[in-house]
Formats: C-alpha cells, structure tokens, sequence
C-alpha cells in the first residue's frame, strides 16, 4: 500500500476544508498521513485525526508554520519525504503555490488540479481551460499532486481515529517574511463549498450595482462571484473571481446575472448542477451551457427575482 | 538590475480549441497563436520597472519551436531589449513539461544572472501553474506567487498576492522569483515604430542540449478526449416561468 502525504491548509484555528477533499483523493491511491505544520494549531491537528479515512497525522508546532510561507513548508516535506510515495493537497492558491516547489525539489513531475484518480500512476485532469480532458501518467516514482476539490467529495470530519505523531520543525528560509493578510469579511458561504452561488458580470455595470446580486444571494443562503470582466473592471475583489485562472465552483445552483459566458469563465462552472443566466444578450454564450435562461434586463429581473423569492418563503 | 521574463506561445485565448479525433492533443494547426495572456502582464511589468529606473535590462526568453520567435518579437516590441530563443520541436502543451522547462530557465538563470524572474502564474493551454515555483526550488530563491502588486524596497520585493481568502504581502529577498496574476497592470500594445525597431533586436539561439538539460517528458499524455458536453436548456418567459422550474423540476430551492 502506498504511503501518501497530504499538506493540511489551515489558519492555526480551523482546517481548510480544500484538505477534505485533498484526503478523499488520496485515500484512493493509499494510506494517508496528514501533515498540519503551524503555530499553536493543536486544535487543527486533534480535528486532523478525527478526519475520516486518516491514519496518522504528523503535528509540527513552529513558528516559522504560523502562516503559509511555501519555502518553509516545502523544506519540511522534503525533509519528510523518504517514507512517502506521494505528496497531494488541494488545489487552492495555497496548493497551488506550495506543491510545485516539493515536486522541484523532490525531482517529481507534479500533476496539476487532478479531476479523477484513474490508476496508482494515471490521473484525469482538465487542459485549454476545460476544452480538453486528458488523461495523464508518471513515469516518476513518486506522486505529487494538487487536487481540484470540486471533482471528489469532502472526506467526513468525524469518524477517524489517527495517531498523532510530533516532528521537530525545519530551520526557516530568511529569504522570504510573510507581512500580512487583507481578508475579505463575509457573512455569507464561501465560493467553492457554497451550495448555490450567484455571480455576476460586466452587464452589472458598477460595484455598486452588484447589491441586487447581493440580495438575491441572501435570499438564496449563497455565496457571491464574479467572472473575470467584472474583477478587472474593480466591481469586486479578486477572490470573487470565478474562471480558468480563478475559483472552481460546482455549486448545486448557479445563478450568471449579466456575464457573456467566456471559455474562460465557463471553466470555473460548468460543472455546477443547474445553471441558470440571465442575460441582455440573447446571442450571449453562457445561454449554451445553461439550463435555464431568463433573456432582459437584469436590473429589472433580478429584484423581481429577489422579491418573489421571499415573498414564497413569507407564504409558506 | 537585470530582470528575466520566460514568455510561452500559446493558442491565443479567443480561439475554440480543437481536440484531434485520435484522441492524441489539441489542433494547433493553422490555429491563432499568440503570448500567454499572464506573461504579456509580467513583460509588461519589466518594462515599467525599466521605464521608472528600477532595472537596467529586460531579456525575454522562451522556450519552443522556430515560430516562437515571434512571440519574442511581441516581448521586445513592447520594450523587452534583446531575448534568448530555446529551440525544441516538442509541442510545448504536452511533451515540453513544467520541470523540464524550470530546469531549462535555471540554467540560463546562471548564464544571464538575473537579479528577478518575472513570468506568469500559469500558461493558457497546459494550465498547470508549476514553472515559476518549481524555477524557485530548484535555484534556492524565494517565490512570490499571483501577485497583483510589486514594490521595490530595499534589499527585495514587497509583493501583494492573490490569495483565495483575499490578498497576501510577502517580502522576498532578491534574486526572487515573481508569478504575476491578471490585476497587476494592464499590458501595452506594441506601436508600429517599436514593431519596427523590435526587428533589429538580438535574438540568441540556444538548444536544450548546449544548456545540458534533459527534456525527456516525465508525463505520458496517454489520451486526451472531449469533456462531456453540457446541453443548452430553455428559455424561459419571466420570473414566475424561472421560480416554477427551479422548484418542481430541477428541485433546487
């Protein structure tokens, strides 16, 4: 049975539920160790063992762990990596930014945003923003992978009984000094785990405007996006960003106000569900992938939209 | 200082791909190629590092077939002053692979002695978001991914980045290491003059082989298939028709 080592992301506080996903990958190609480097994360790693589907966890307590520097994480797991035959996380920007820097210095092909474990060696992952689907193999003898966390199921939070196992930490980089954070502060769900997300576009024409986008989310308990366009123009912060280059979601229901449907947006969602759009554009490319299309003026439709959905709820 | 910018030739970002019917890539043929959007944004910001006095030299590199040279074009048409052309017949989505083009820049990282490397996060076709960190590893540099802002202080960078919950600052000591995301500038278009003037610039040819580089790929592309297409659904007339459908067909809410 291979030995797998899966990164945890986490804020010294709460694991990120990216790793959740990241373990259901894993456990499909082996034993999972998960890894929870940070700084008086105690609490992190005593959930960690409680994941279902976890055999051990590896608990470093540091300070150079107490935020996501990838050169100190990367040094550890290569420090680490004699007894394992594959390295896995999430594809967040946290995977994304760490996982490349263990496979370089293992020597490791690295396979990218995995959609599907196909074999101890093969996985599926998407290429050209989702316009083509292929099907990969190393040749190398160890695995590194980031793991798009829509394609397999949260692994259960309770239900595992892991030992926990402390290691000393590595000594830190002085190259690189993590100054701080700008976080976003939001009632609602997160993008990438929420169960409907409502986006919108560049029809919304100002940030401004994106209050009635706003509203129909809290009606609907979701989270809110964005594509690209409507990022660019500063209606929204980057993490609304929900595209090739963005944020994958694949929510239960998404709702596109006033976005044209790019290739490169369409890589983020098309595997929501039900896709609803509503749009100006009658000729607008999202109408292809969506199940059902409301053509006018989102300014009118959306607060309508809005208005009877509370009004069903007030009735029932 | 000098800065290194890896641009790639790509499919151009408006073009629908193709997936070829045996199932062994995507049509490249008579296709619309032009530079990775990400790293037309990182040559973008060499150049205004340059124009403010910040850096001294802007090398555009790239690695590819005899036609990306063109793309070098393209770099110092935008005011990139002279590039380095790796020559390979691998197509560059498929069999010229992250760690072998990472190894390739490190090598010439130690010929031209950068005191940054600037590129983008991630190329349109591969998608795979590797070579800028993978290039950190293998140098022992730091890494400044995604960023959307760069700030020249003493002794480095201060780099702002996106992150998913919101936005990053790291310091990173120099030489380092910069991917650069979509909001870090908006990129300029070549002027006809600068086209002109980008004609005469030097080009240096290399081969992967004078960099001592093995480029074997290390993944096997064994298929590459059309992803299952999803169905255009209906109009509907109006709000009520929308809320009717989401409830008793599709059960949504």
């Amino acid at each position: 049975m291979a030995e797998i080592l899966v990164v945890a992301e986490h804020d010294n506080a709460k694991l990120d539920k990216a790793t959740l996903h990241g373990v259901t990958a894993a456990a499909a190609l082996g034993t999972v160790t998960l890894l929870v480097a940070g700084e008086g994360a105690a609490a992190v790693a005593e959930a960690a063992a409680k994941v279902a589907g976890v055999a051990k966890v590896v608990h470093v307590d540091d300070a150079a762990y107490a935020e996501p520097v990838a050169e100190n994480l990367a040094s550890l797991v290569v420090a680490m990596a004699d007894g394992y035959d594959g390295f896995v996380v999430g594809a967040s920007t946290f995977g994304k930014n760490l996982m490349p820097r263990v496979a370089a210095l293992l020597d490791l092909a690295q396979i990218s945003d995995i959609v599907e474990v196909v074999g101890p060696k093969s996985f599926k992952r998407y290429i050209y923003a989702g316009n083509a689907l292929a099907t990969v193999e190393t040749r190398d003898a160890k695995l590194a992978l980031t793991v798009r966390t829509t394609a397999f199921p949260a692994a259960a939070t309770e239900g595992g009984s892991a030992s926990v196992e402390t290691v000393q930490a590595v000594a830190p980089s002085d190259l690189v000094k993590f100054l701080g954070r700008e976080v976003s502060a939001s009632e609602r769900p997160e993008l990438t785990s929420a169960r409907v997300v409502v986006s919108g576009g560049r029809g919304m024409g100002s940030g401004e405007n994106f209050v009635i986008v706003e509203a129909l989310a809290d009606q609907l308990g979701a989270a809110v996006g964005a594509s690209r366009a409507a990022v660019d123009a500063g209606y929204v912060p980057n993490d609304y960003q929900v595209g090739q280059t963005g944020k994958i979601v694949a929510p239960e229901l998404y709702v596109a106000v006033g976005i044209s449907g790019a290739i490169q947006h369409l890589a983020g969602m098309k595997d929501s569900k039900v896709i609803v759009a509503i749009n100006k554009d009658e000729e607008a490319p999202i109408f292809q992938v969506a199940d059902y299309g409301l053509v006018g003026d989102l300014f009118t439709i959306v607060p309508q939209l809005t208005e009877a959905l509370k009004a069903s709820k007030a009735a029932s | 200082m000098k800065i290194l910018v890896p641009v790639k030739r790509v499919v151009d970002y408006n073009v629908t791909v193709r997936v070829k019917a045996d199932g062994s890539g995507v049509e490249t043929a008579n296709v619309k190629m032009s530079m990775n959007p990400f790293d037309e944004i990182a040559n973008e910001e060499a150049i205004r590092l340059k124009e403010k006095g910040a850096a001294s030299e802007v090398v555009a590199v790239t690695i590819g077939e005899a036609k990306a040279q063109e793309t070098l074009r393209t770099a110092m048409a935008m005011g990139a002053d002279r590039a380095l052309h790796v020559e390979t017949q691998a197509r560059t989505d498929t069999e010229l692979q992250p760690l072998a083009v990472a190894k390739l820049l490190q090598a010439l990282v130690e010929r031209e002695q950068p005191d940054l490397v600037i590129m983008g996060k991630q190329a349109i076709d591969d998608d795979s978001n590797q070579t800028g960190q993978m290039l950190a590893a293998l140098l022992g540099w730091p890494q400044a991914t995604f960023a959307s802002k760069i700030e020249l202080v003493e002794g480095g960078l201060e780099v702002t980045r996106e992150v998913d919950a919101g936005l990053e600052k790291l310091w990173v000591k120099l030489p380092a290491i910069v991917t650069v995301d979509l909001r870090l500038n908006e990129p300029r278009y070549a002027s006809l003059p600068n086209i002109m003037k980008a004609k005469k610039k030097p080009i240096d040819k290399l081969t992967p082989e004078e960099l001592g580089v093995d480029t074997a790929p290390r993944l096997t592309y064994v298929k590459v298939e059309e992803p299952p297409k999803r169905q255009a659904g209906v109009k509907v007339a109006d709000v009520p028709a929308l809320l009717d459908k989401l409830k008793s067909e599709a059960g949504v809410i």
